[in-house]
């Protein structure tokens, strides 16, 4: 087996991997950095990232108005000492951004512009028309050159990490190009994995978010928290699930039903003026939105279409100039995918599973409870989120969260001094990478990826999706507790070991499994309704009983352990979450 | 929703077990809407889990997904089934090793686009708590469209001089040095000029243009060359003249 031997390594090259990365660099260029990653560092999905980053930055913003409707957003299920450092942070990171040459949309006087988003009380998302995230990860990758002690390890998957006597030492990784197995040995790990919106069938995420370093962490003991909170965007295509983005309703874009009404007005959202209000109609937060199309379609005011139900995007008073300017990717897609042209047609959209609240349980400096174990970005959950992030929230998550992961460890690996039990940790490299060679030689397995993923992929989406209830969540438990005993069974049909997709989905598959069954089985004993975990029985929220983070931890022959850790609060106590006119 | 059989043929390499390249034909029963990338999404999970290709975003943005379609370099997530025949012939992008089937070898690139230093190198570091450089709208145009590349190697494939000589920087490369050259932030053109201005860089460029003709995101890289070789050439004219750098 290689070796590769380092001070940190660093799992993932999207916004939160690389940021961290950099910070590592600047904080201490005599440490050497390995950052692993399964695609080129600039295919992660922050590229995806249409609208925009909140940061406050214009003067009739105050950094408690970001911190005030951050916390609402999440239902307060937010941690308020990570919510205050994160809003104190994010303008500085998003400016230091544009030192490194972020493109970001500016005004006439040169000063970045900022845009609408929903759950925001002012302007104050800074953007790049609407390919925020791309730039973004561009200019980190970029950037990321200039510094010589990051070593890039590109499309190496990740599957093991490397645990000695509690103490996170590295991971194992598979070169993807030969199919040689190989440990990174050093004194501390940072995931940075992303998300796992790919548990769900209909989802705006890439096909590389599975969720691997969340399964990595858990397997190894770490919990994940407040998994049950699923983020539906309100506006995806129909069929293909790709995202417009909330910048589409923050140029002014509307909802409406079937007989061409503004629905949103029905639910808490109003009034329906004809501009846009902030904290109201279309701009309200994402789950509001989201369940309103659920309420929409019991009462049959949805649009039936090929591709199911759908609601209305209507952009076409902003006339093709702003269009053009502001949301050039959003015609694109539209055109090519649903045949419509924003600036003629209204956009068939539907909700569409979008982020995880959840993640990898961290603190304010993104560490894990396992030492030498750091996670930031959209695996981690700090948490700044809650119940129900707001848009353009977690791209500064990942930069002020990414960087203080890079730091925070460049202070650990000080205290650590050498370490031993290199042998050991190697032999357990071996047995990860037996467990590799046991697929392959594996003969005989009867299930098949795709089959259990598709079932995975439906019982989520069936018993857990926007609303939940007793009979669906456990009905969902047990279809996945089948299909995870199923995946012991299965069968791995390509053995050549040069870049071998079948293996890479098979092992992605493995953690999506462990990551879905804990969105379930926490979902299922929050028995109260808040943010983006509705349940029809019941349907309020229980301050008295779950104001609290839930804890999966990983029992490898059942169920995950669920425990309750408590909520950080500080300065905003527990409210009544209030939108539309009355939010003013 | 209609339904298409549409004949996929596509060529596979796998180097530890086939000698040369070959084309293994799958009918793909297809929905109307889909797009190359489905219906090779559904030859994976439906009948041959060992076809390999890369893909991730499905947008047209992470650029993973650039190959051969009918011989023109296209992202499988933009070629609509809608615009071709029954049979659809799919292949690795030309002018890169192929690693496997639909997988190429791409190091070549990575190197080139490191060795054109693309990132701000400023006249002055400027402390963050002084806030954001000025940029106006016109100084952001001035080098936007160049930075929207997503690095699909698309260009590279249908370049005839990178066919020709491997050394070549390449459309993408260049038009990412050009992006920081005409960044308002940047004063790192002459840093960048040994290769960008070397014999393999911009002067390398014959100008046939096929390179912005396949670009899916209307990056302009011949336009981008044209311009750095006027520019170089002015500074290399104005280089002789009295108290220029020579
Ligand atoms: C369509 C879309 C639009 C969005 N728009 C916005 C927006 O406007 N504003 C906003 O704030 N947020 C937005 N988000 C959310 C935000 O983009 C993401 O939460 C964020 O980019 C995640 O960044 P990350 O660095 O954590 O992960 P990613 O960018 O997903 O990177 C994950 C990295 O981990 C690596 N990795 C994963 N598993 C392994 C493994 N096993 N081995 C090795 N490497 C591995 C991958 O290769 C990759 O490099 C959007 C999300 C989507 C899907
Ligand atoms: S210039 Fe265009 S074709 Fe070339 S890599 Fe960039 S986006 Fe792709």
């Amino acid at each position: 087996m290689k070796v590769v031997n380092t001070d940190i390594v660093i799992i993932g090259a999207g916004g939160a991997g690389l940021r961290a990365a950099i910070a590592v660099a600047e904080a201490d260029p005599t440490l050497n950095i390995a950052l692993v990653s399964k695609v080129y560092p600039m295919r992660s999905h922050t590229c995806a990232a249409e609208g925009g980053a909140a940061g406050v930055v214009k003067e009739s913003d105050s950094l408690d108005y970001h911190f005030n409707d951050t916390v609402s957003g999440g239902d307060w299920l937010t941690d308020q000492d990570a919510v205050e450092l994160f809003v104190n942070e994010i303008p500085k990171e998003l400016t230091q951004l544009e030192h490194w040459g972020c493109p970001w949309s500016r005004e006439d006087t040169g000063k970045v512009a900022v845009r609408p988003f929903g759950g925001m009380k002012i302007m104050r998302t800074w953007y790049a028309a609407d390919k925020t995230g791309f730039h973004m990860l561009h200019t980190l990758f970029q950037t990321s050159l200039k510094y010589s002690s990051i070593r890039r390890f590109d499309e190496f998957y990740t599957t093991d990490l490397m645990i000695d006597d509690g103490v996170c030492r590295g991971c194992t990784a598979i070169e993807m190009r030969s199919g040689e197995m190989t440990l990174f040995l050093g004194k501390t790990v940072i995931i940075c994995s992303g998300g796992a919106g790919r548990i769900f069938p209909f989802t705006t995420n890439g096909a590389i978010k599975t969720g691997d370093g969340m399964a990595m962490a858990y397997r190894a003991g770490v919990p994940l928290k407040d998994m049950e909170f699923v983020q539906y965007h309100p506006t995806g295509l129909p069929g293909s699930g790709i995202l417009l983005t909330e910048g589409c309703r923050g140029e002014g874009g509307l909802l409406v039903n079937k007989d061409g009404y503004r629905y949103l007005q029905d639910y808490d959202l109003g009034p329906p003026d004809p501009w846009p209000r902030l904290k109201a109609m279309e701009l309200g937060p994402r789950d509001r939105l989201s369940q309103a199309f659920y309420h929409e379609q019991k009462k049959g005011r949805t649009i039936p279409s090929k591709w199911g139900d759908v609601v209305h995007l209507d952009m076409r008073h902003l006339g093709e100039k702003k269009i053009n300017e502001r949301l050039p990717l959003v015609r694109d897609l539209s055109r090519s995918y649903v045949g419509a042209d924003p600036v003629t047609d209204l956009v068939p959209v539907r909700p569409v599973v979008h982020y995880m609240m959840g993640g990898i349980h961290t603190d304010i400096n993104a560490a894990t409870p396992m030492s030498g174990l750091y996670a930031a970005g959209e695996c981690a959950c700090v948490s700044i989120n809650g119940a129900n992030r707001l848009g353009s929230n977690s791209l500064g998550e990942l930069l002020v969260f990414g960087a203080r992961a890079g730091r925070h460890a460049v202070e650990y690996v000080k205290t650590v001094g050498t370490l031993e039990g290199d042998a050991r940790i190697e032999k357990q490299a071996g047995d990860a990478e037996s467990r590799i060679k046991s697929l392959f030689k594996r003969t005989g397995g009867k299930q098949r990826v795709a089959a259990l993923r598709r079932d995975m992929n439906m019982t989520l989406e069936e018993g857990c999706g926007i609303y939940r209830d007793e009979n669906s969540l456990i009905d969902t438990c047990t279809r996945i507790a089948d299909v995870r005993a199923r995946y012991r069974d299965v069968r791995l049909e390509d053995k050549s070991n040069v870049y071998n997709t079948d293996l890479y989905q098979t092992l992605e598959l493995g953690a999506m499994i462990e990551v879905a069954q804990t969105v379930a089985i926490s979902a299922l004993q929050r028995k109260e309704s808040r943010g983006a975990h509705q349940r029809l029985d019941f349907t309020a929220r229980d301050d008295e009983n779950y104001l609290k983070h839930t804890m999966a931890f990983y029992n490898p022959n059942g169920d995950p352990r669920i425990d309750y850790a408590d909520v950080t609060i500080t300065k905003s106590q527990p409210a009544a979450r209030v939108y539309g006119g009355a939010a003013a | 929703m209609s339904e298409r059989q549409i004949e996929l043929e596509v060529l596979r390499y796998r180097p530890e077990m086939d000698d040369k390249p070959f084309f293994q034909t799958y009918s793909v029963p297809c929905q109307e809407e889909w797009v190359v990338l489905d219906a090779l999404n559904y030859v994976k999970d439906e009948m041959d889990r060992t076809l390999s290709y890369r893909w991730s975003c499905h947008m047209f943005v992470c650029g993973s997904c650039g190959m051969a379609i009918n011989g023109e370099p296209k992202l499988a997530c933009k070629a609509f089934l809608r615009d071709y025949q029954t049979k659809i012939r799919i292949e690795p992008l030309s002018n890169f090793p192929i690693e496997r089937d639909l997988v190429i070898v791409q190091d070549d690139f990575i190197e080139k686009l490191e060795s054109v230093k693309p990132y701000i190198i400023p006249k002055q570091e400027k402390p963050i708590d002084q806030g954001e450089y000025l940029q106006t709208p016109a100084q952001l145009k001035a080098y936007k469209q160049y930075s929207m590349c997503i690095n699909c190697l698309l260009c590279y494939s249908a370049c005839p001089q990178y066919a020709l000589e491997e050394k070549f920087i390449g459309p993408a490369a260049l038009a990412l040095a050009h992006r920081y050259n005409m960044d308002s932030r940047d004063v790192g053109r002459s840093a960048r000029e040994h290769v960008v201005a070397s014999h393999d860089g911009i002067w390398a460029c014959s100008f046939v243009g096929a390179c912005s003709q396949v670009c899916p995101k209307d990056v302009d890289p011949a336009g981008a060359i044209q311009q750095v070789k006027f520019t170089s050439a002015v500074d290399y004219l104005t280089s002789f003249l009295p108290g220029g750098k020579r």
